[in-house]
C-alpha cells in the first residue's frame, strides 16, 4: 500500500515536471514579457534594464530551476495585465470555479449513474430510447450552444433565472466565498452547473450504461441468478459495485475536464472563476497567469488521478497485495 | 416405482433470430429421481446447458420455452413469476456452472456471498449463517475454512473455487442440483477430487444431481443412469451401465466406442463420422439419419420419438419401433 503511493506520488512528480516545462516554455518564449509590460516609447536601454532585473538574460536552465522553485511555492509573478500578485489572483478566483465545477459534477455523477442504471436495466423500454436519443444531443451539441439555448429560455424568455454572475457570496475565513449559503448564489449556479455538468452526465450515463449490460451478462450475475437472490440483490448490490469500478476512474478524471472545460462555461455567464480569467489573460498575453492556470489544472488532474486510484484500490480487492501463501 | 423428482416432458426451448426460429431444445423428455445422479452427455450444441437452464428459469431472452412442461415433485415450475422462480432457485434446485473463476463475484468476500444466500433463503442471524457458512467449507474440503472464509475469491485457485460454488449452491439443501460441466475449466490432477465432492455431499443430503459433461469416463463412475442428447432431441436415456455395455441408438453406440477405458480392445473405438447438424439445417426425419450406417426408409421421413423397448430403458430410433423394425433391409 505505501508502496503503492510511494509510487503514484513519483508519478504524479514527474507529470508535474513536465508541464512545469510546458508552461515555463510558454513563459518565457510566447510574446515578449517585456513588451507587454512597458509601452510603445520606453528607450531600448529601459528594456534591457527591465530584462536584466527579471533576470530574463540568466541561463535558460536557471531560469528554469528559478521558475519551478518558485512554482513549488505557489509563486508565479506579477500579472502583467493586472500588477497583482498571480497565486493571489487565482486564488481569489478559485472558489467560484471549484464550486462551480463540484456542483456540476456531482450533478453530473447523480444523474448520469441514475439513468445509465435505469437505461441499462429497462434496456428496451420506451423511456429507456428516449433517454438514450436525448443524450445523443447532450454529446454533440457544443457547450456554449448549451449556455446560450438555456440562457434564451430561463433568463430571456422566462425570467426564472440570472443569466450572468455569481449572486450574492459569502466570505468564509479568509480565502474562501460561497454563494451557496444564499438564495440568489444558489439560482445563478442553476444554469452554469447544468450547462458545465451536461456532457459529462451523458458521457457517465452512456459509460454507466454499458457497464453495467457488460457486467448483468456476467457468469456471477447468472449465478447469482440461479442462487436466487432478489433482482434488487442483484441489479443494485452485485452488478452496481462491479460497474462503479472503471466508472469512478472515468468520473474522477472528468471532474479533471470539468474544472478545465469551465472557461467556456464561465465565458458564457460572466462567471468570476478562474477560466474567465484564464481566457482574458491570453487575450493580453498575460504570461504569468496563463503558466499559473497551467500548473494549476496539471496539479488538479495529477491530485484527481491520485484520489481516484486510491478509490479503485479501495473498492476492488484484486489490486491489493496477496498475502503470501494464500493461492492454494 | 417412486415419483420422479424432476419430470420434463417435451420441453421445447426456442430462440428467435432475424432469419428464422431455432429450436435449441425439440421435445425433449426425462426424468431425475430423488437422490439420483443423471449424467447428460452430448456433443457441443446438443442443448445441455438449454436444457439446465430451462429447469432454473434462466433461458436469456428473447430465447423462451415454446412448450412442454416441467415439474418439480410434480408442481410445474416453467411457468412461474419470478417472485415464486426464486423460491425454487438456489433453494430446491441449485446450480453449478462451468468455470469458477467467473462465477464468483470479485468484489465480495466469500463470506459475503454465502452469507448472503444462506439469509435469502432461511430464516436466520448473519452468526448463524456464518456458521452455516464454515461448515459448509470445511465440508468441501476448504482447508482453515474459519479463517479463509472472509478472503476473495482471487485468493483461491481453480479447484478451490470451485469448491466454493457447489457449497454455494448447496448452501440452502437444495432436492436437485445441476452441475453444468463442473470440471471442464479444471486442470486434469482435481477434476476428479471435485466430481467426488459433489457427488459424496448430494448423496449425504439426499440430493439428486443431473451432471452435464462431454465425459463419458465421468458418467460412467459417477452416474445412476444417462441421458443421451443429440441436436436438441433426446436419443437415448437408460441406467449407465445398461447404456455403455448395449447402447440401444446408433449415436449412443458411436459414443461408447470413444471412451478408451471402458473398451479394451482398441478395435471397438470407433469414431462417428460427420458432424452434428446446425440447428438451422436438422434434416427431416430422424436428426441422426445422415450419419447413420443402419438409416433406413422411415428414418427419412418421419422422427422417431422415445419409446421404452426394455424396462427402464428408452430410446428414439425406428430400429427399436417393432412396427417400423420389419421393414430393416436385411444382411
Ligand atoms: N442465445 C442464443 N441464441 C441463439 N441460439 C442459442 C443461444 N444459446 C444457445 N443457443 C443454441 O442452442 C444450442 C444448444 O446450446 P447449449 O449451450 O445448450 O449446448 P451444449 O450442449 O451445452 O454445448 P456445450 O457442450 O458446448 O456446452 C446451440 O446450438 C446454440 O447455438
Ligand atoms: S432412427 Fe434411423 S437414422 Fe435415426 S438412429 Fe435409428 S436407424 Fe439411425
Ligand atoms: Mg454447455
Amino acid at each position: 500500500m505505501i508502496a503503492f503511493i510511494i509510487r503514484r506520488l513519483l508519478q504524479s512528480i514527474i507529470v508535474m515536471v513536465a508541464v512545469a516545462a510546458v508552461s515555463f516554455t510558454l513563459f518565457r518564449f510566447v510574446g515578449d514579457p517585456v513588451n507587454s509590460m512597458v509601452g510603445q516609447e520606453a528607450s531600448i536601454a529601459d528594456r534591457q534594464a527591465l530584462r536584466d532585473s527579471l533576470g530574463l538574460n540568466d541561463p535558460i536552465l536557471l531560469q528554469f530551476a528559478r521558475f519551478m522553485g518558485n512554482a513549488a511555492q505557489g509563486e508565479f509573478g506579477i500579472s502583467y495585465r493586472l500588477q497583482m500578485p498571480v497565486t493571489e489572483l487565482i486564488l481569489q478566483r478559485l472558489p467560484a470555479t471549484i464550486e462551480l465545477a463540484l456542483v456540476s459534477g456531482f450533478l453530473a455523477f447523480v444523474v448520469g449513474l441514475s439513468l445509465g442504471v435505469y437505461t441499462a436495466l429497462r434496456r428496451r423500454g420506451v423511456m429507456s430510447n428516449i433517454i438514450m436519443t436525448g443524450s445523443l444531443i447532450g454529446v454533440s451539441l457544443p457547450t456554449f450552444l448549451i449556455g446560450v439555448l438555456l440562457i434564451w429560455v430561463f433568463a430571456v424568455e422566462l425570467r426564472w433565472l440570472p443569466s450572468n454572475g455569481r449572486g450574492e457570496v459569502v466570505a468564509l475565513g479568509d480565502w474562501w466565498s460561497t454563494g451557496l449559503l444564499t438564495h440568489s448564489g444558489r439560482l445563478a449556479l442553476i444554469l452554469p452547473a447544468i450547462t458545465l455538468g451536461l456532457y459529462q452526465m451523458t458521457l457517465i450515463m452512456r459509460l454507466v450504461r454499458a457497464e453495467m449490460l457488460e457486467v448483468l451478462r456476467t457468469d456471477y450475475i447468472k449465478f447469482a441468478r440461479a442462487r436466487g437472490l432478489s433482482a434488487r440483490a442483484i441489479n443494485f448490490g452485485h452488478a452496481l459495485k462491479n460497474t462503479l469500478v472503471p466508472v469512478i476512474t472515468i468520473t474522477g478524471l472528468q471532474l479533471g475536464s470539468i474544472i478545465a472545460f469551465a472557461i467556456i462555461t464561465e465565458t458564457v455567464f460572466n462567471w468570476p472563476g478562474v477560466g474567465a480569467l484564464f481566457i482574458n489573460s491570453v487575450r493580453f498575453v498575460d504570461v504569468p497567469v496563463m503558466a499559473a492556470y497551467l500548473m494549476m489544472i496539471a496539479l488538479v488532474f495529477v491530485v484527481i488521478n491520485l484520489i481516484v486510484d486510491l478509490l479503485y484500490y479501495a473498492v476492488d480487492p484484486r489490486l491489493r497485495v496477496d498475502r503470501a501463501g494464500k493461492a492454494h | 416405482m417412486a415419483d420422479p423428482l424432476l419430470s420434463v416432458r417435451d420441453l421445447v426451448v426456442e430462440f428467435p433470430t432475424r432469419r428464422g426460429t431455432l429450436r435449441a431444445l425439440d421435445r425433449v423428455s426425462f426424468d431425475i429421481m430423488p437422490g439420483e445422479v443423471l449424467g447428460m452427455v452430448g456433443e457441443s450444441g446438443a442443448g445441455k446447458s438449454i436444457t439446465g437452464a430451462a429447469i432454473i428459469g434462466l433461458i436469456e431472452p428473447p430465447g423462451r420455452i415454446a412448450g412442454g412442461e416441467i415439474r418439480l415433485k410434480g408442481e410445474r415450475i416453467d411457468n412461474l413469476r419470478p417472485y415464486a422462480l426464486r423460491k425454487i432457485r438456489g433453494k430446491r434446485i441449485g446450480m453449478v456452472f462451468q468455470d469458477p473463476l467467473t462465477s464468483l463475484n470479485p468484489l465480495y468476500t466469500v463470506a459475503q456471498q454465502l452469507i448472503e444466500t444462506i439469509r435469502t433463503h432461511i430464516d436466520c442471524s448473519e452468526a448463524e449463517a456464518r456458521k452455516r457458512a464454515v461448515a459448509l467449507l470445511d465440508r468441501v474440503g476448504i482447508p482453515a475454512a474459519e479463517r479463509r472464509i472472509d478472503d476473495y475469491p482471487h485468493h483461491f485457485s481453480g479447484g478451490m473455487r470451485q469448491r466454493v460454488v457447489i457449497a454455494l449452491a448447496l448452501c440452502a439443501e437444495p432436492e436437485l442440483v445441476i452441475a453444468d460441466e463442473p470440471t471442464t475449466a479444471l486442470d486434469v490432477s482435481v477434476q476428479s477430487q471435485i466430481i467426488e465432492v459433489l457427488k459424496d455431499i448430494c448423496a449425504e443430503r439426499g440430493a439428486a444431481v443431473m451432471l452435464i459433461t462431454h465425459d463419458m469416463g465421468v458418467i460412467a463412475e459417477t452416474a445412476d443412469r444417462v441421458a443421451v442428447l443429440y441436436a436438441g432431441r433426446m436419443a437415448e436415456v437408460g441406467p449407465v451401465r445398461e447404456v455403455i455395455t448395449e447402447a440401444l441408438h446408433p449415436y449412443t453406440q458411436g459414443l461408447m466406442g470413444s471412451i478408451p477405458t471402458l473398451t479394451q480392445e482398441s478395435d471397438r473405438l470407433v469414431q462417428i463420422p460427420g458432424s452434428m447438424p446446425r440447428l438451422n439445417a436438422i434434416p427431416q426425419g430422424c436428426a441422426f439419419n445422415p450419419r447413420c450406417d443402419r438409416a433406413f426408409a422411415p428414418c427419412f421421413t418421419d422422427r422417431p420419438d422415445l419409446l421404452s423397448p426394455e424396462a427402464g430403458r428408452q430410446v428414439a430410433c425406428w430400429l427399436h419401433d417393432p412396427a417400423k423394425a420389419q421393414e430393416v433391409p436385411h444382411g
